[in-house]
Order: C-alpha cells, then structure tokens, then sequence
C-alpha cells in the first residue's frame, strides 16, 4: 500500500491479526451455538467481574484514580512525540537500542534480523498483544525461527493450534477437559497420567516449560508501560514466565505500542493501582519486572527496544476515536460486556476483542476494514464503568458507525437501510408527516388481529420476529388520544 | 525519511488533525499517602493480612532473631540455599553465595538445583501485601530471586509503607525492580487460581523490626 | 409545575398507554401537563445506526419544539439520554454550534420520569396501588447514561399492594440496542434469552421498566414463548390506584399480555388506566378492533 510520508497511516493488510475473515454477525453465529463456548465463557467472565468488582470497592479512591488515569493518558498523547523522544535518549544512555516500526512488516522485518543476528533459531516469548497483532510467530516461523509462547494459556493456544480470544485469558474459551486434551496430544514427554485439575495442568506446564527457559539465548516480550523519564520498561504479570524471559535470556527485544509510554515513574503510582484491580480482580498481580536499559551483572545483556505504529497515529488523528489508544489492556471491558460474554472473542476477528476491539481494531485497520465490528454492542455502558481509564467506548462506537456510514455514502447506490434512514429523517422532522405514518402504520393492526401479537414480519424485520413478537399497532396513537381529549396544546 | 522521522512526522500530524488539544492538567487526589506512617501497626497488620490473603507465609521475628526465623523458614527443605552477596553473614550460615562484587557466578542450572533462596528488600507496600526487590547487594540479580523454589524474603518493619504511590516512591530506576505480590500464580484455566507456576512456588516473609526502633 | 411531555415516538405509535399514565400521573400529584403536538421524534436510532446526518433535523426540530418549556419529561430513560448526551453532539458535527448551546440547555432541563418525579417534584410516594408481583429492570440508558440509581425502585417500593421481587443479574442488557436487536438478531437472542430466565426465576407476574423499548423487547420474548408474564411500563404502575385496580382482581388471571393498547373504561370519576388482563379481553370480544378503527 502507498502511504504519504509523514502522514497519519492504518495497518496494512496481510499481515497480522486486526482483520477477520467474517463480518460480526456471521462470526457470531457459530460461537453462539457452540453450547460449551458458551458455558465456558459465562463461568469465566462472572468469575473475574466478581473478583474486580470486590477489590475495586476496596479503594475509597477509585474514581479519582479513574480520573488521574484518564488524565494521564489524554496528556500523553497530547506530547506523544516529545515522550517517546525522552523514552529513546534514556534507554539509549542506559545501554539499549531502539528502533521504530512504521508497521507490522517493519517491525517483524527488525525483530527476524535481530534474532538472525544472535545466530539463535528459537525464542522464547512473554505474551504480548503486539507481537500478536502483527503476526511476529509466523514472521519468525518463515524465517526458520521456533517462536516458544510461555504464558500457560498462550501455551494452551499455541499447543492447540487455536487463536487467542481474550486479551488477557487468551484460552478462556477453553475448559480444563479440553485443555488436558491439547496436552496430552501437543505436549512432549507429558505424563499420560495427567488429569484435568488446574493445579497438575499448571505443574505439566511447567515442567514442559522449565528446560526451555533455562537454555533459552533469545526473549521477545511486549510491555506494559514505558517510562519516559527514566527509560524504564514494565512487564505485569503473574506466572513468572515473563520474569524468565526477562531475566535469563542474553538478549531481550520488547515490542512496544507507541501509546504505551506513560511520562513520569510517578505516573505509576496510578496506573500500578488501576491495572491489577481492573485485570485480573488481584490488588496486585504477582510479579512486576522494571528494567533500565541494560544492568551490568543482571539479566540480558542486549535490549533492544521496537517502537510500533501500525495504525495507532492514524487512531490519533481523530480527535474522539484516539481515546482508544488510552487503553491498558486490563480487558475489564470484555469481562462485562453482553456481547462479548456470549460470543467469546474470536468472533471479532482481531486480536483486540470485545468492546475496546470493537473500537481498536476498526481505527487501526481503517473502518471500512473492520466495519461490523462497531454494530457489536448494544451500546448499554458497561464498558465504561468499567475502564479504568474511563474510555467512553460508547461513545466511540456511535461515532465509529457515523464513519462507516458516511463512508458508504460514497457508494453510488445507497442501501437500503440508508434508504429508510433518510425517509425516516424526512418524515419524523415534519409532525404533520409523522402522524400521516402513524396513521399508516396502523395497517400493521391487520397483521396481529387475532391474537393480539405479530409473530412474522418481513426483512429487515424478519430478523425481530425470528425471536421476539412485535407490538401490533394500537388502535389510537397518544397525539390522537391527546386531541381527542384535550384539543390541541 | 527513517521510519524515526516518520512515525514521529505522523504522530505531530495526527496532533495536529485533532485540533492540537492541549494535555490537562492530571488531578492527583486520590491518596498519595497512607493514614499511618511506614511501620505502624496498623500498616503491618494489613501488610500481614495481604500478604497471607496471596498464599504467602509470615514469620514475625524481633531485630536480633532474624537467623532464627530463616533457620525456622529453612527447617523443612534440603538441598543448598543460595543468598546474595551483601547479605549479612550471620544470617544464613553455610549458604551458597552468588558471587561477590555484583557478579552472579552460579548458572541456572546451579539456581535451579537450589532448594531455596533468602534475601533482603527494597521496599514493601501494605495494601496490596507486595515486596519489592531492586537489585541491591542484599538483594541480589534478578535470577537469583526467580530460580529457586522457596524465597524467604526479610522485611524490616520501617521498610513497611501503607500505599502504592508511597512505594513507587521509594524505588529508583535505573535499578532493575522486581514487585512480588505472593507466590506466582495463574488463572488462565477456567479463572481458577494456581499458586506456583514458573516463580518461587513459596514465599515466606520474614517480618522483622527495625534495628534501631524510633517509634 | 407546568410539565411539557416529550412522549416519545415509540410511546406515541406503538404505546399510548404510557403516555397516558405519564399524563393520569403528573395530574394526579397536583400538576399541570401539556403536550407540544409538534414533537416527534429525538433520532436517537439514528444517531446510534450512524445517521448523524440524518439525525440533525430531527434534532433542530425537538429544539425548536421544547425550547419554550422549563421543565420537560420523557417516559424513557433512552430518549432522555440521547437529548442530555447526543443532541449537542450531532448540532456540533453538523456545524451548528448555536443549535448544540440550544440542544444543551434543552437537555438539562429534560428530565427521565423517575427522575422528574424524586428530583424535581421531590416525591416518592405518589399513592400508587398495584396488587401484582413486579420485578424490575434497570435499563442500560436510565442505569449508565442518566444514573437514575435506585430513584425508580424508590418509589415502586411505595406503591401499596405490590410485591417487589429483585432480578437476578439486572444489570445486564437485555440485548435490545436499538437497530442491534435487528443487525446482531442472534447474539441480541443470546441476550434475552438469559433476561428472560432471570424474570422468569423470580416469578413476577409483571416486569417494569422505564423505558417502553426494552419492555418492548423483554415482553415480545416473553409473548413468544407464551409465558405468562408480562411487561408493564414504570409510568403505567405508578398511575394505577385503588379505586380501579380493586374492581379488577377478582379476575385476575396470568394471561399473556397483548401488546396493545389496553382498554379504558371510567370508574366514578377515577379514568383507570390499566385493567386487568381478562378485562382487557373481554373488553376487546365486546368491542371489536374493527370497530374502534371505525370510530375515528
């Protein structure tokens, strides 16, 4: 694809995971009739929205951490520029190298030739929504380079040749029986003893992975904050595989999002309280890892530091849609979404699923790319109140869809839909046209006279009738009702 | 143009294409400090609670009994402990020191056949029951910390503050910082949580006073 | 108060009832209502489909039509939420900062009824009686856009006769979404499908809300399955009283309720609103739709 140099650009396509194959609704199907998806994802999500709602309510001072996050992050973005230069000069005085990303075949082409550069041909990897988004295993794959994921469920996805479907429980979509399945199938030197309880699956896991982690030259992580003031990288999580891949390995290369950088150390104070709480439902995740550029003695010796486009300036360019750069990936939003909890992630087609994908994904690719994903939301809230950074996703989706639209506009033969929009604007901005519809309208009463209730209509809403009984038209609007009564007003 | 210019290029347009909105100001009320100072009472009860609430184990120990609570710690396991260089010699006696002027000498191999590891902290925070390691000599390189099976870390009570934002105060980059937060864990099959995954599978905090008690 | 109804189109169309009640209500309690017959419609589905476009009119219009009033009520917690939160926001994108200062001084002075009547008109019992089992749905609009919190379960706690029975997982959507129900039909399904089991689990004979497109969607899963619960707009519970409803229960049966426009009969000088279910059909087998078309 061409782009303008210096000017604000969407990922592009073929290569990475921002794009499905399915629109939303087609996609959705399938995971809606798959009855254990459907347990699995409605035991998981009520789980964690109970473990965040409980250690939330602990904090008396939330909401103000709600609002010093959003804060944060809208001033981040204000100066992006100028932090990501600060990130640079620190982490470059402390012995690492940075390198910047246009796109997903930028930063997969940087990342091959640095680990061809060790002579390595395998890597281990501390799970990263990046490195995912752009396709970076396949990248290596091609170039002869064994990509090993050592986030347990990262592995279950890996080991099972599946996608992730969760940002932050990648196999979420998966119940131990399964899992013990991909195991014993997937896992090398399993023991065929094993059984389906979480404990001897992780401990399976581990083992698996220890041997890997000890010999490993070579480690590719994400981040979770870059500091710009001090150059400072921040990996959050739990397991202690990230502080393996961290710590062990000669040579280390994050893949960073540009909108990761947060301005100050301090600024961690914030960010270090909405995270875990938001994200898994702990006060704090287990493990933390900070490091400085490169520490003599201590961990790899070699940084490299990839900072990454693909899109995200292109997010930023629209003056509402760039609060979905804000995001932190504490997936808080999926856990309570409606539509997220029935359809699981993998219907969205992105890496980024759920509400913050459903407007993440479509600016990144460019709306037209990702064009149902808006329409998957009922637009009820509960993203919101849950985001720790206060993104109103809302909000964003109803501007997402007014983009779409207005890009269909184009076309030369306006939708159907378009179509009835336009009357309905037409005659809902007259009183005397609206109540002439009414009227007309009231030849629905035909369709329900017996019982009451319409069971078929036809398209578009046949797709009502499908499930619901539609209200048979009244015999006397309110306005007539209201004449009838009161005279005119 | 290099992709550095460029990507900064688009970054300055897209600020501009959105209006050039000015970065606000960030409200920082909300608590910035605890209601007790570090090593109140009150601050290590709750640090005790937390701490037991993660899976992790407290040993409370007066200033002068601190070999004591690690013999204590120690008593169940065999095989070699390894300690950092810089941490006082009485504490561990026989233990395996990793080296000695800020240079690891044992492989991973040597920390994965280690039956347990004891160092000192940084920092620790009450509220979320978190210790901090930053690399100092008593502390030692990260892998030291992260190999072994058992850690039994020793926390002076002073050390002790009540809330986040004092803790990220009291740590410095360019130190490698490490947050524990109990022993690993994962939940990553149906939200179920297992202690213990790739990181110590025991951690043991040694609470202990502060050698000079100004309080 | 001089109270200007802002209807709403789908009450307006599809459920008089509502604005009916919202009308027996508001008078019942000492006020005086009107109804600006210019109204129509806020172009919430539009905005919310991506027709901002489209949209503007509709909301230059409602502009025009409520401005000359100083305090406004909608039946709906949605329609509130799309004056309050999107009308400033479709003046501002079509350019019309004039209309958006407009539309913002509209908003604030548009109130949901529930709000209207604990915040504004400083009541909470408004001498309702209702003899049903009740459970009700917080809608997503009233619950996160306009944060009504408990204000409506305030006052139906003091509506006498009812028993109020909580709904397992409330909170959640009930799938409808506007166009969503008709765009995401299958996942919008999946939705219901599990609001329907929690109103089902707690036995109401009767789900209320605040806004007649949720019920919309509740009570047409309900109808379909036949099972004999019903939905039933806040504002219809709150305008019903004694004097009508008693005339009614020893009739009382779990029909499902006809989506349609109940039938009114006047007792002494009390215009009851909401007869029972058997009344209501018996009252249709004696006067045939036909017949009421015809009489217009």
């Amino acid at each position: 694809m061409s782009t303008n140099l210096g000017m604000p650009a969407v990922a592009p396509p073929g290569v990475g995971h921002l794009r499905g194959t399915q629109s939303f609704p087609d996609a959705a199907r399938g995971a809606l009739a798959d009855s254990q998806l459907r347990r699995n994802l409605g035991h998981a999500t009520r789980v964690i929205r109970t473990k965040r709602a409980s250690v939330v309510a602990e904090l008396p001072d939330w909401e103000q951490l709600r609002l010093a996050g959003e804060a944060l992050k809208t001033a981040t973005m204000a100066r992006l520029d100028e932090h990501l230069e600060r990130l640079e000069r620190e982490v470059t005085a402390r012995g690492g190298v940075v390198h910047w990303a246009r796109d997903a075949n930028d930063a997969n082409a940087i990342v091959t030739r640095l680990v061809q550069e060790t002579g390595e041909t395998e890597v281990v990897k501390v799970k990263s929504m990046a490195t995912q988004e752009i396709g970076l295993n396949e990248a290596l794959e091609a170039a002869g380079i064994a990509a090993h994921e050592t986030d347990l469920a990262e592995l279950i996805v890996q080991l099972g040749h599946d996608q992730p479907s969760h940002i932050l429980v990648p196999a979420i979509h998966r119940n131990r029986a399964e899992i013990r399945e991909i195991f014993l199938r997937e896992m090398p030197g399993v023991d065929p003893a094993l059984t389906s309880e979480p404990r001897r699956l992780a401990m399976a896991a581990r083992a698996f992975l220890r041997e890997r982690f000890l010999r490993a030259k070579v480690a590719i992580s994400g981040a979770n904050f870059g500091v710009a003031d001090t150059g400072t990288l921040l990996v959050v999580e739990s397991e202690g595989n990230g502080r393996m891949c961290l710590t062990l390995p000669e040579t280390l290369i994050t893949v960073m999002g540009i909108e990761k950088v947060v301005p100050t150390w301090q600024d961690l104070e914030v960010f270090l309280q909405l995270l875990p709480r938001s994200s898994t439902g702990e006060r704090m995740n287990p493990y933390t890892s900070a490091w400085t550029g490169v520490t003599p003695g201590d961990g790899p010796q070699t940084f490299h530091l990839v900072l990454l486009d693909n899109g995200r300036t292109a997010t930023l360019a629209d003056e509402v849609g760039r609060a979905a750069l804000h995001c932190i990936r504490c997936s808080a939003c999926l856990n309570v979404c409606p539509v997220y909890e029935r359809t699981g992630g993998h219907a969205y087609g992105s890496v980024y699923p759920g509400p913050i994908g459903a407007v993440l994904s479509p600016q990144l690719t460019g709306v037209e790319d990702n064009a149902s994903l808006p329409y998957a939301s009922s637009l009820c809230g509960a993203c919101f109140d849950a985001c720790p950074v206060r993104i109103d996703i809302p909000s964003l989706l109803v501007r997402l869809r007014a983009q779409h639209v207005d890009a269909q506009r184009a076309r030369s033969v306006p939708s159907a839909e378009a179509l009835s929009m336009a009357a309905a604007s037409w005659l809902m901005s007259s009183p005397g046209r609206f109540a002439a519809a009414e009227k007309a309208s009231r030849l629905g009463r035909l369709l329900g006279r017996s019982a009451g209730r319409i069971s078929t209509l036809p398209p578009p809403l046949s797709a009502w009738t499908g499930s619901r009984d539609a209200p048979r038209p009244p015999a006397e609007t309110f306005r007539e009702w209201w004449a009838r009564e009161r005279g005119t007003s | 143009m290099s992709a550095r210019e460029d990507v900064l290029a688009r970054i300055r347009e897209a600020n501009r294409g959105a209006g050039a909105p000015p970065p606000p100001d960030v409200p920082r009320d909300y608590h910035r400090s605890g209601d007790h100072p570090p090593g109140a009472p009150e601050v290590l009860a709750l640090f005790r609670d937390r701490l037991v609430d993660y899976k992790a184990t407290v040993i409370d120990a007066p200033a002068d009994g601190v070999p004591a609570a690690i013999r204590g710690a120690l008593a169940q396991l065999t095989g070699p402990v390894v300690v950092p260089p810089g941490l006082p010699d009485d504490w561990v006696p026989g233990a395996v020191v990793d080296g000695a002027d800020g240079v690891g000498t044992l492989s991973p191999a040597d920390l994965d056949a280690s039956a347990a590891v004891v160092t000192a902290c940084a920092a620790a925070c009450a509220t979320t029951g978190t210790i901090a390691l930053d690399g100092s000599p008593d502390q030692g390189r990260r892998a030291l910390t992260l190999v072994p099976d058992v850690h039994v870390c020793v926390v002076r009570a002073d050390q002790v503050v009540q809330t986040v934002p004092e803790l990220v105060a009291a740590l410095h980059p360019p130190h490698p910082i490490t947050f524990i937060s109990g022993p690993s864990a994962t939940s990553d099959i149906e939200l179920e949580r297992v202690e213990g995954v790739h990181g110590p599978r025991t951690l043991i905090v040694v609470l202990t006073d502060a050698p000079t008690t100004s309080a | 108060m001089r109270i200007a109804l802002f209807v709403t189109c789908l009450a307006d169309a599809l459920y008089p009832q509502v604005g009916r009640a919202t009308v027996t209500l508001l008078e019942r309690l000492g006020h005086e209502v009107v109804f600006p017959a210019a109204q129509t419609c806020c172009g919430q589905m539009h905005v919310n489909t991506g027709y901002q476009r489209e949209a503007l009119p509709l909301v230059r219009h409602h502009v025009e039509v409520f401005e000359p009033y100083d305090v406004i009520v909608a039946p709906s917690g949605s329609c509130v939420g799309s004056v309050r939160h999107q009308h400033a926001m479709v003046a501002r994108g079509g350019g019309d900062g004039a209309l958006a200062e407009r539309a913002e001084r509209v908003g604030a002075r548009t109130y949901e009824l529930s709000e209207l009547l604990v915040d504004v008109l400083g009541v909470e019992d408004v001498g309702a009686y209702y003899p049903h089992r009740v459970t009700y749905h917080p809608t997503c609009h009233s619950l996160r856009m306009l944060r009504v919190g408990d204000k409506p379960l305030r006052l139906l706690r003091h509506v006498r006769g009812m028993t109020l029975l909580e709904l397992p997982e409330a909170e959640q959507c009930c799938g409808f979404g506007g166009t969503f129900a008709i765009k995401n039909a299958d996942t919008s399904t999946a939705m219901l499908a599990d609001k329907m089991r929690n109103v089902l689990d707690t036995g109401a004979e009767v789900t209320t809300a605040g806004d007649a497109s949720c019920l919309m969607h509740i009570g047409g899963g309900l109808s379909r399955l036949r099972s004999g619960t019903r939905t039933v707009h806040l504002a219809e519970i709150l305008a019903g009283t004694e004097v009508g409803a008693t005339t009614e229960l020893a009739s009382e049966t779990l029909a499902p309720r006809q989506l349609d426009a109940p039938a009114e009969h006047t007792v002494g000088e009390q215009r009851v609103e909401f007869a029972s279910e058997s009344s209501t059909q018996r009252l249709r087998e004696a006067q045939p739709t036909e017949r009421s078309e015809g009489e217009r």
